[in-house]
């Protein structure tokens, strides 16, 4: 089985989920779900790089900054990401996310991701031994 | 949802009585088919409510009730800081203060229907909307630290509008207790392009005709004339306010882990009120209402100046400006005694009765305007605040229409070219940058908004004062 990303429904917000054989892959998966809430991935060229270096006391809190953290970048930087690179080990993060600056013409962003939620935050390895990685977000 | 979890109190007042942790009932105001047509989530999520601290009379939802996460969208409870009161950043929502402002324009209908394209451009050029938009107004340091705290009087001292404007705001435009101070670097770096800019999702600009009126008397106190076009502006505090929700639940998840608060969610994550988190998560929370404030205020400058060049010479007062997400401290009567309260409105609006002090004097005899939104082409509303609601529902109503389908769904359904011509044929000029989001945002993936409100009106949580239907939609 390949990773893979995917959307969950709410019915005001949008789930997000990624799923791959290392906690890692599963991590990298769904910042691509992320992008997806906002663009067609396809549409967005990894030419820039931006790092991200975070740590927490569990696994799903650490899920949960590292999507609140492309969140800022995102915003900060008014940037899109499509490919993720993760790196985690003993509750540290290390993400190298390369995309490239909005262009509202190209991208034409459905929605804003206003921030990550603990409803449906969730890391865990499923029945068929991969990790997956959910929440939901608010947009 | 299953009419059967309920007493019916009244046609349109449904109560779930305590049951295990809760410590209050839970009450929907409703009709019985927006109660089933509500997902099992939103009673589950209000007995969630239910359970926290010092939670006063009940976990009550607004007619437009939808699920969130934490407290439904349309929920409302109060909290007394004597009883050991709460305080959720998931209970006031990520658009911390997100609202709706309404401005009069004195024209008529037919004045500016030959001109409607033409100011749908205008208004698209100069309002910056959409992810990606940067406003022209780069705030920092010192000054983000004054806007923080003096809201749309800022705004207004910066040049932004009329001092005339902040009599029409909740709170004189000044949310009182702002500290800038526990708003993180991360939060303000969010904002600092961020003024200005409407967002993104189902925030708009309408130009709006007055369709209909329902109460002269109330319309006149107003200045609402049928036939006469507004301008109403919805959105909220920006990457600021989003950026304090998001550090504020991380840290109210080990704040209610220390103070061993039981949490049925996660997302209810709370801190008591009189506590450091408390008081610095109510601090933020206030400089976020001032950044809203303050961003509308600003917009409402751009509409004008656009409106300007159209109709030049042209006045558009400030009809009001209402909040959704908020948590306010508030005197209410409870059980003959007044008490001061935190009341958390989540996805739903302030809605003070006649003679309460903290409205403007031309509306104290009739009460607050309460402005309800729409969902682009379908009508927005006019309320006016009741006693009874205060005893009700702590002053409270409902929002808007309430999402009824995901956006997932919406994108399956509808496409934007569908869409824009739909509305085109509706007399709508719509414009937007991204036809996925005029999809997800289709108006049919809400509640019907009339319903909605006429629930409000017969539970007389808020009054119909007048009916308002869109001619130009930017959306976000």
């Amino acid at each position: 089985m390949k990773p893979y990303w995917d959307h969950f429904y709410h019915q005001a917000d949008i789930g997000i989920i990624g799923a791959g054989p290392t906690v890692s892959s599963a991590f990298a998966q769904a910042g691509l779900a992320l992008t997806a809430v906002i663009t067609e991935l396809d549409k967005v060229r990894p030419v820039q790089e931006k790092e991200i270096s975070i740590e927490a006391p569990e696994l799903d809190i650490l899920f949960f900054d590292y999507i609140n953290e492309i969140i800022f970048l995102i915003s900060t930087q008014g940037m899109l990401f499509s490919e993720y690179t993760v790196k985690i080990e003993n509750l540290s993060l290390e993400a190298t996310i390369k995309g490239e600056p909005i262009d509202v013409q190209k991208h034409a962003p459905a929605v804003e991701v206003k921030g990550a939620t603990f409803s449906g935050l969730k890391v865990f390895k499923n029945n068929q031994g991969f990790w997956v990685a959910k929440c939901i977000v608010d947009v | 949802m299953d009419l059967s979890y309920f007493k019916k109190i009244s046609h349109w007042t449904w109560q779930l009585m305590p049951e295990d942790r809760m410590r209050v009932p839970a009450i929907i105001f409703a009709s019985e088919s927006l109660l089933a047509e509500m997902d099992d989530k939103v009673l589950e999520q209000l007995s969630n409510v239910a359970t926290l601290p010092g939670i006063v009379a009940a976990s009550m939802a607004m007619p437009d009730a939808h699920w969130g996460y934490g407290f439904p969208i349309g929920g409302v409870a109060a909290f007394d800081p004597d009883l050991g009161g709460v305080v959720s950043a998931g209970g006031v929502g990520f658009d911390i203060a997100c609202g709706v402002r309404t401005l009069l324009t004195g024209l008529h209908f037919e004045e500016i229907l030959p001109r409607k394209k033409n100011l749908a451009d205008l208004l698209f050029q100069t309002i910056p909307a959409g992810l990606g938009s940067k406003g022209n107004l780069k705030v920092k340091n010192k000054d983000m630290d004054q806007l923080l705290l003096k809201g749309a009087k800022w705004a207004v001292e910066q040049g932004y509008g009329d001092k005339a404007d902040l009599d029409k705001i909740e709170e004189r435009g000044t949310a009182k207790g702002a500290r800038p101070e526990f708003v993180s670097a991360k939060a303000k770096q969010r904002q600092e392009r961020e003024m200005g800019t409407l967002g993104s999702g189902n925030h708009y600009l309408e130009v709006q005709v007055i369709e209909e009126i329902y109460d002269q008397k109330v319309a006149q106190v107003f200045g609402l004339r049928q036939n006469d076009c507004v301008v109403s502006i919805h959105c909220g505090s920006r990457g600021l306010g989003h950026q304090i929700a998001t550090e504020f639940m991380r840290e109210m998840i080990m704040e209610a882990k220390r103070q061993k608060i039981y949490l049925p969610d996660r997302d209810l994550a709370c801190a008591p009120i009189n506590s450091k988190t408390g008081q610095e998560y109510l601090g933020a929370m206030r400089a976020a209402i001032n950044c809203a404030l303050a961003n509308r205020q600003i917009l409402t400058h751009l509409v004008r100046q656009t409106f300007d060049v159209v109709f030049p010479g042209i006045n558009m007062p400030l009809l009001y400006d209402v909040a959704h997400n908020t948590c306010r401290e508030e005197y209410h009567e409870v059980s003959g005694q007044k008490r001061k309260l935190f009341v958390h409105r989540k996805g739903a609006t302030r809605a003070f009765g006649p003679g309460h002090p903290d409205l403007p004097l031309e509306y104290r005899d009739v009460g607050q305007p309460v402005l309800i939104g729409g969902s682009m082409g379908t009508s927005s509303y006019i309320l006016v605040g009741t006693e009874k609601g205060m005893q009700l529902s702590f002053g409270s109503a409902c929002h808007g229409a309430g999402r009824t389908m995901s956006r997932r769904q919406a994108k399956k359904m509808y496409t934007g070219p569908k869409i824009v011509q739909d509305l085109d044929q509706q007399g709508i000029e719509i414009r937007g940058h991204s036809y996925r989001g005029l999809a997800e945002e289709a108006p049919d993936a809400y509640k019907d908004v009339s319903e909605v409100v006429e629930v409000a009106h017969k539970t007389h949580l808020a009054y119909k004062v007048a009916r308002l239907r869109p001619i130009i939609c930017i959306k976000g």
